[in-house]
């Protein structure tokens, strides 16, 4: 059932994980998350085992971070996704991932639930316009963030002309823009 | 946190950042540049959320075998991985730097590469290259272009080339039509993070010379 993603649900899961290692919502989190990292990981080159197992991990860094997460900078799905990110290049790739710096703002007050109402619907409008995309430059941008695109090649896209690429993912971020004024 | 970087990250960057799919090198630069400035970085969070959306899209349907939950519960049980504390600092070098030297700039190994200049080579995985780079005031590093894309930042001072002016924070993006000489302000010795993905072109005999040795 999609209808929990535009909603502030995920969110109070896991602020319940956090607070009171609530295993229910776990639970909940890790049957609605888990088979979706494993079909990402899939998609990105990982086999089945792997990919299951790397789901699990994930899930369980999660547990660990719940502490870390911001509602107000990103949805669940969204940091769901960057832990799964990084799980593929240190598994997949063999690479250390920099992120950067922790912003250093103090001693977290509970989050405003405005800012969290608002950055979750700005996501859900974002993944209408992603839907709403032509099929070919929605593919182009699916194809990115499933790695299938060589890192030479998107190393390259920083500096050389890629054509039709490009073009497309270029086309295809100003739609998302336009949408999202 | 700067207001004042006038040259930030390209779309392609932040995109293939989110994405995971920069050589390592590259991402040490993104990391480095975000944590200076919070123009990219909402940016970069909202490729993150491109990401998110990709990730809610995908089927469900072939789940996880049995038992898995339980299995990952089993995991969680052992506790958490601890983290490796960053070295603590909050000078010259953002954070992600200091884990790659190991400290903040006085723990930066120099190797001098001729006429004052001085670089680092960091460690990183070997599809594209990343260094930092000291630039005494004043000085000038040999004219070259460039055979791949090689992105500059300022960490300490500012340099002038043929382009435009850089300060703490900017990123000059170079590619195979940039021919330049960057040159150090004369108020402060310059350091920048240089990370490339093809050895550099010198246009001078010399430093052509030196090239293999220096591995830049
Ligand atoms: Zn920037
Ligand atoms: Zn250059």
């Amino acid at each position: 059932d999609d209808s929990c993603d535009t909603k502030t649900e995920w969110v109070s899961h896991v602020s319940r994980i956090r607070d009171a290692q609530d295993q229910a919502a776990f639970a909940e989190l890790f049957q609605h998350f888990a088979p979706r990292i494993k079909a990402f990981l899939i998609k990105s080159g990982s086999d089945v085992t792997l990919a299951e197992e790397c789901a699990q991990e994930v899930m369980a860094t999660l547990w660990h971070k719940a502490h870390l997460f911001d509602p107000t900078r990103a949805t669940v799905a969204t940091w769901v996704f960057t832990i799964a990110r990084n799980k593929r290049i240190d598994v997949l790739r063999k690479q250390r991932r920099p992120e950067p710096e922790e912003l250093g703002w103090g001693p977290k007050a509970e989050p405003e639930q405005d800012d969290v109402l608002a950055l979750q619907q700005e996501t859900a409008q974002l993944r209408d316009a992603l839907t709403a995309l032509p099929e070919a430059q929605r593919q182009l941008i699916e194809k990115a963030y499933f790695g299938d695109l060589s890192h030479r090649e998107i190393a390259s896209q920083t500096g050389l002309p890629l054509g039709t690429i490009k073009s497309r993912i270029r086309l295809a971020l100003d739609r998302l823009r336009h949408a999202m004024n | 946190m700067s207001n004042k970087i006038k040259h930030h990250l390209t779309d392609d960057l932040l995109m293939a950042y989110a994405a995971g799919s920069l050589p390592e090198a590259f991402d040490l630069m993104v990391a480095t540049h975000l944590s200076l400035c919070d123009h990219c970085r909402a940016r970069a969070e909202s490729f993150d959320a491109i990401g998110g959306c990709v990730l809610q899209d995908q089927e469900a349907s072939a789940g996880m075998s049995d038992g898995s939950l339980a299995a990952t519960m089993a995991m969680i049980a052992k506790g958490a991985p601890i983290a490796k504390p960053s070295p603590p600092g909050c000078s010259v070098l953002p954070a992600p730097l200091r884990d790659y030297v190991g400290g903040d700039v006085n723990a930066i190994r120099w190797r001098s590469i001729g006429m004052g200049v001085k670089q680092a080579i960091l460690p990183t995985t070997r599809d594209a290259s990343a260094r930092l780079l000291f630039i005494p005031a004043g000085a000038a590093v040999p004219d070259h272009s460039h055979h791949g894309t090689e992105l500059t930042m300022v960490l300490q001072g500012a340099f002038s080339d043929e382009v435009d002016h850089f300060a703490r924070g900017d990123v000059e993006i170079a590619d195979e039509d940039l021919h330049h000489t960057p040159t150090a302000d004369i108020t402060e010795d310059c350091i920048c993070l240089a990370v490339t993905d093809a050895p550099l072109k010198f246009s001078k005999l010399m430093p052509r010379l030196f090239q293999p040795f220096l591995r830049i």
